[in-house]
């Protein structure tokens, strides 16, 4: 049958939306009425049909919007996406993961064939179809990564692991929530980390990052993280913060539904075969508040969460200024009555 | 059976003898299609169904990476040892089922290296065959050093000669050929890494050299081929799945708990890996440590123990598993 894409911009006259079926697919965060920061990693495996994890490589109705917002971030700043000259190998390794992924969960858009090294590669939704020499890089318009890259929805960034360590060694981040690549590049993992709140003490990186050196090929694991957005806009990176730092002063009673999003990180981790580094997908979903509370679930439970949520992580997630008329707002759609346990809506 | 690796059933397609004391053996997938694909260095845990036993060993993949029709490993005959070589030379033949585990690198190469130096010795050439492949394939620079006790033990020697003429260096011990290795650590260009891979001994004084004469920690690479020891028979308490059980003298501790019905963790099953960490609640006795993962102070302690290749002498030991 196929995904019916949808025209919408993440920028400018903010056209994005979600349909209804895509508003129930959303991968809400909170399985009850707090949230509490944790290593909350599981495996990577399929999940039920209809949700953002029928596949492990997701591709949804924003795919060619999302495309094409990538394309207009990297002509302004191509330092979005970067590759230190040892990742080549691991560039490739993606380039074999995404493919394959992409044509095993939507034969109808996306199509691998392979001879041997020579490989053809179908995109129908951006119109593309290619053939090149697998492992050669003369024979692609871009690098491995960035080819691919531009084709995939999310961020990547490809940890290289060496001495106990990961290193942020390659990268396409286009659609963060508030951090930089070019800032984090030849970072290791507590050097990119350093800023978070509350963790450090909890030694809940040094676990982390045992579990994450220990990930195997074939295995691969899954977390989800959450942030809050003023608009639907895809790029807050710190690059352009003069762009939507202002945004939250502009929240109202009157605009609360349409201007603020939740966003939702879904974060995979797969090791590579080849070159034996680590890729993080960070596949960023957004759903403004509007479209969230027509599941009385979700808008009882997030109530409560952002109502109790401490204050230091409220601050860091840049959530201060707006909480106030965002509670309030939502409020009204809390009656009190207990949530059901679990992520889904009723 | 391992929450560790996923499992790949395959077929023994080939068994080849490469000398008096190597056996090489050649995997395929049941399935018929390609193996997964992997990086030089990286190992399989091959599983042998001995009877009522069940042995898990490690091997390095020496295929090339840019093949995965079938996987290939070498494994040395120890006719003294706990019994997986044994089993794997006597029992071993074309046509038999086995599951291995999914490839696990922990002897990785670092690709930011402008040169890699690869050390070996014995059987320890094994991660060097898929390596050497691997960059052979992208034009990478790499020279090789390979002691042996005699030619004729000098395992794929001939093969690699051919293969990288003067890039591969021979050394026989019972021709007293010993590596330069002061004079070989002192003249690499910058931005070289070394790599070793061979017997505890070898790997010690390669280490000891290079730290000596200032090579940083982190282009220094090994690989330890360190089986479990035997040893005394103890008796362990699991406290979360409150069993009691017996470690045999030719048994490693974790062998015993999978043999209790108890599923831990594992990667390399040589106490380098980290995975089988687990927590002493109490012990009246001694441990016998055998691991390169703990610390020294965890070593001290006594709270940590590793159980693939860590043993203990003593009255009574309790661990969280
Ligand atoms: S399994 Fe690797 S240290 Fe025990």
């Amino acid at each position: 049958m196929g995904i019916t894409f949808r025209k919408e911009t993440f920028r400018d006259d903010f056209t994005f939306r979600n349909s209804p079926e895509h508003i129930r697919r959303f991968p809400f965060p909170f399985h009850e009425d707090s949230y509490m920061y944790a290593v909350n990693i599981e495996p990577h495996v399929v999940g039920p049909k209809g949700s953002v994890l029928e596949n492990l490589i997701d591709v949804d109705e924003h795919y060619v919007a999302e495309m094409q917002d990538r394309a207009m971030v990297l002509a302004e700043d191509p330092l979005r996406c970067q590759s230190l000259p040892h990742m080549t190998l691991a560039g490739w390794d993606l380039l074999e993961l995404l493919m394959e992924q992409q044509a095993l969960g939507y034969p109808e858009h996306f199509t691998l064939t392979r001879d041997g090294d020579r490989w053809r590669w179908i995109n129908r939704p951006l119109g593309i179809d290619d053939t090149f020499t697998f492992g050669d890089t003369s024979t692609l318009p871009y690098g491995p990564m960035e080819y691919i890259t531009r084709q995939s929805q999310g961020d990547f960034c490809i940890l290289d692991q060496r001495d106990g360590n990961l290193w942020m060694d390659a990268g396409m981040v286009t659609t963060q929530a508030d951090w930089s690549l070019d800032f984090d590049i030849g970072m290791n993992f507590f050097e990119w980390h350093a800023p978070v709140p509350l963790a450090h003490e909890k030694g809940i990186f040094v676990r982390a990052l045992k579990f994450l050196t220990n990930i195997q090929q074939g295995k691969p694991a899954r977390r989800l993280n959450w942030t809050m957005t003023i608009n639907p806009r895809l790029d807050t990176s710190p690059e352009n913060y003069h762009k939507w730092g202002p945004d939250r002063t502009t929240v109202t009673p009157e605009n609360v539904g349409d201007k603020v999003h939740l966003r939702v990180e879904l974060q995979s981790f797969w090791r590579l075969p080849r070159s034996n580094g680590i890729v993080f997908p960070i596949r960023c979903y957004l759903i403004k508040m509007d479209e969230l509370v027509t599941q009385p679930k979700w808008a009882r439970r997030l109530h409560r969460v952002i109502r109790d949520l401490p204050e230091e992580l409220a601050n860091y997630k840049g959530l201060t200024r707006y909480r106030p008329t965002l509670v309030e707002w939502l409020s009204k759609l809390d009656d009190g009555s207990p949530t059901s346990a679990g992520f889904g809506p009723d | 059976m391992s929450t560790g690796t996923t499992k790949l059933d395959v077929v023994v397609s080939d068994v080849v003898p490469v000398n008096e004391l190597v056996t090489r053996f050649h995997f395929r997938r049941r399935d018929g299609e390609l193996l997964p694909t992997f990086s030089g260095g990286a190992h399989v845990v091959v599983e042998m169904r001995d009877g009522e036993r069940t042995r898990l060993n490690p091997y390095s993949l020496m295929g090339s990476p840019l093949d995965t029709r079938e996987y290939t490993i070498s494994v040395r005959r120890d006719d003294v040892g706990r019994g997986g070589s044994l089993f794997m030379h006597n029992q071993v033949r074309p046509g038999l089922e086995m599951v291995v585990s999914y490839p696990v690198n922990l002897f990785s190469l670092d690709l930011r290296a402008k040169k890699h130096l690869m050390l070996a010795g014995g059987i320890g050439i094994t991660p060097f065959m898929a390596q050497t492949a691997q960059l052979a394939g992208e034009g990478g620079n790499f020279e090789l050093h390979y002691t042996c006790r005699t030619a004729s033990l000098g395992t794929y020697a001939d093969v690699l000669s051919e293969r990288y003429g003067r890039r591969v260096r021979l050394y026989h011990d019972d021709r007293e050929e010993r590596i330069e290795l002061d004079r070989l650590l002192s003249s690499q260009p910058l931005g070289t890494h070394l790599y070793v891979c061979g017997p505890a001994g070898m790997i010690n004084w390669v280490r000891d050299r290079a730290a000596a004469l200032g090579w940083p920690p982190e282009t220094v690479h090994f690989e330890h081929f360190a089986a479990p020891q035997p040893g005394l028979p103890f008796d362990v308490t699991l406290a979360v799945s409150g069993k009691i059980i017996r470690v045999g003298e030719q048994q490693s501790l974790l062998e015993a708990i999978e043999a209790a019905g108890v599923d831990p963790p594992y990667l390399c099953r040589g106490g380098v890996c980290g995975q089988c960490e687990t927590n002493v609640i109490s012990c009246d006795g001694k441990f016998i440590h055998n691991d390169h993962w703990l610390s020294e102070e965890d070593h001290r302690s006594g709270r940590k123990i590793m159980p693939c290749v860590s043993r203990f002498e003593g009255k009574s030991l309790v661990l969280e598993r």
